[in-house]
């Protein structure tokens, strides 16, 4: 009865009947593997469709979200950010740190924020820098930073959660609006909006797709691009320390062990979401449904009483299926 | 087509790489409008003297006369603004993004008012000027919103060399612009040169193909060695005479300093 396996069966399925359908679907296969896997835990569970899981579920899954959204661009570009996780834990312990310092009001709250924003900014553009001025590769280079983020909240933090935070931002973090969309919610919306917009019309969008898919190309037509990269990790790191925030809002308290392992589920949903790890493909859009998928399998198979540890069994899977149907498509064209 | 001045005049240059003179003394102008052939046996030079010509390489001696005054290119942005594009053998086109935003990558077109200085694009305006540019070089493609990986080489080439063109070049580079090409698409190529031409653009042909080079060029430079064999008015030649310039057996040079058999 509690059976995880559902939604790879449904994919399995739907890759045998030929790739035709996959054609007709195009791009929006990824958004009906979303619609099978919410059917399926709701006809397992009633409960599942209940106003409250969708408040909890979409609120856990901005965390990645947010995170993803950067790693968006960054994969775009051909390029990835290991660092994304342990930036959000360290951005979430120094803004922390600043409210903590400065009390509760309103004064403590912006430059807390402005704080944690700022840590994941600078670690974006040092990212950035390392990429595209050092010429380290990507992985490597994020790899790095990861280490340097997470060694410097531990030692910040000595380990310890910080609960001392403004009243506004806590009840930010637990707010919602008809006990149905949460304010993080709306605030990552606004982010996806934002972000989707300026990848999908703008210059700024076009230079970030030409340099993934040929980085030569764009530095023949006169773009900088080692200041476009540096810009793209700045993005990513700026994501992260957001994410660090609004987490921090969320639990009332930011804890050093926050966005651990976060950046392997940020990349799995830019993956899902249809992204090339050679550069030059992706959307917020399909992030945005991979983002989705990976929360809705947490807390649906909590919900039908699945061991939580399947959820990442299940994520590998879809990643692996998600790529491999991404690579069907392309050949056949 | 002569009479007026040369649009450019490579004057003496020179370039070694290490022990290799790659060029030796290479001399030779090209007039505005004019379609030059550049030939030669393999390592005879004619990719260096581009890469000079584009800025890509820094000559190690000799002038560079661009409508009668000496440059200095350190770069290939520095040709660019005077108006030498250059085709590369591999393109230089992102395959992941559409027709029109690969004509326009670089200079695009932005919208008017705040949306522009926040970085919009106006779609609709490159679009129409894409179409625009296609259809005045002849250049068939169904739809400007394809992809251009989805394109065939043919298409490719015409697409950078459109761009090219469409940003005002006064001289194109063409490296070898039909080897990786069939017939067909080949002719598609020489058809949009001799379009150029009748523009004013002028153009540098790379080929090995020499019956191309026959068909579409005015005149051409033979390479040999590192420096030039000799200047053929293309109708007044045969295939037979270009090929005794390539392979050494004439010459309109008696080889002076004791060039090494
Ligand atoms: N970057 C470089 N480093 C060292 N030697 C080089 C370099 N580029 C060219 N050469 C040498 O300079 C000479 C001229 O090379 P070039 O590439 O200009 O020849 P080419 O006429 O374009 O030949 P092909 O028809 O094979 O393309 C050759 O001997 C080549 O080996
Ligand atoms: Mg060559």
């Amino acid at each position: 009865m509690s059976n995880p396996m559902p939604t790879a069966t449904t994919l399995n399925s739907t890759k045998h009947q030929r790739i035709n359908i996959m054609e007709k679907l195009g791009d929006y296969w990824t958004l009906c593997v979303l619609v099978v896997i919410i059917l399926v835990f709701g006809i397992l569970a009633p409960s599942f469709f209940s106003a409250f899981n969708f408040l909890s579920t979409t609120t856990s899954a901005t965390e990645i979200l947010l995170l993803a959204i950067g790693e968006t661009f960054v994969i775009i570009t051909s390029g990835i950010d290991l660092s994304v996780g342990a930036v959000l834990g360290l951005s979430g312990i120094t803004a922390g740190m600043a409210m903590q310092a400065l009390g509760n009001d309103a004064l403590s709250l912006i430059v807390g924020i402005l704080v944690g924003l700022l840590t994941g900014l600078i670690f974006g553009l040092v990212n950035g820098f390392v990429v595209a001025k050092m010429n380290i590769t990507p992985f490597i280079a994020t790899l790095g930073t990861m280490g340097i983020a997470s060694g410097i909240t531990f030692l910040l933090s000595n380990g310890a959660d910080i609960t001392a935070l403004p009243t506004p931002l806590t009840s930010f973090g637990s707010g919602n609006i008809a006990s149905f969309i949460s304010y993080p919610v709306i605030v990552t919306a606004l982010l996806c909006v934002i972000s989707g917009i300026a990848l999908a019309k703008s210059r700024f969008g076009v230079h970030t797709y030409a340099i993934g898919s040929n980085q030569e190309a764009a530095r023949r037509t006169g773009i900088n691009v080692p200041r476009h990269i540096i810009k793209i990790y700045g993005i990513s790191g700026l994501m992260a320390g957001a994410s660090g925030i609004i987490v921090a809002a969320r639990f009332a308290s930011a804890s050093p062990i926050s966005g651990q392992n976060d950046e392997l589920n940020a990349i799995a949903a830019v993956v899902i979401g249809g992204a090339s790890l050679f550069g030059g493909r992706g959307n917020i859009l399909g992030t945005v449904v991979g983002s989705i998928i990976i929360a809705v399998l947490a807390s649906g198979l909590v919900i039908v009483n699945v061991q939580a540890y399947w959820q990442t069994v299940a994520v590998g899977m879809i990643i692996i299926a998600a790529v491999f149907v991404e690579q069907l498509r392309h050949r056949n064209k | 087509m002569r009479g007026d001045q040369p649009l450019l005049q490579v004057s003496h240059v020179r370039k070694h790489y290490g022990a290799i003179q790659a060029l030796r003394d290479i001399n030779f102008d090209v007039y505005p409008g004019e379609v030059v052939g550049l030939v030669g046996d393999n390592g005879a030079g004619k990719s260096t003297t581009i890469r000079i010509l584009s800025g890509v390489e820094v000559p190690d001696g000799g002038d560079v006369i661009f409508e009668g005054s000496k440059v200095s290119l350190k770069g290939p942005l520095d040709a660019q603004m005077l108006g030498v594009e250059t085709v590369y053998q591999d393109l230089a086109l992102a395959l992941h993004l559409d027709v029109a935003s690969n004509l326009f990558l670089g200079r695009e077109e932005l919208q008017r008012g705040w949306r522009g200085r926040f970085g919009f694009l106006n779609r609709k305006e490159m679009m129409r000027q894409a179409e625009e540019i296609l259809v005045q070089m002849n250049v068939q493609i169904k739809d400007i919103r394809q992809k251009v990986g989805e394109l065939s080489g043919g298409q490719r080439q015409s697409i950078a060399i459109a761009r090219a063109t469409s940003r005002g070049a006064k001289l194109i580079l063409l490296d070898e612009p039909t080897a990786a090409l069939g017939v067909q698409e080949s002719a598609k190529v020489l058809e949009l040169i001799k379009k150029l031409r009748s523009q004013g653009v002028a153009v540098i042909l790379i080929s090995h193909t020499m019956p191309h080079v026959l068909e579409v060029t005015d005149r051409i430079v033979v390479l040999r060695r590192g420096q030039v064999g000799g200047i053929l008015t293309t109708k007044d030649t045969t295939l037979e005479e270009v090929v005794q310039y390539i392979t050494g057996a004439k010459s309109q040079h008696s080889e002076k300093e004791g060039v090494l058999a």
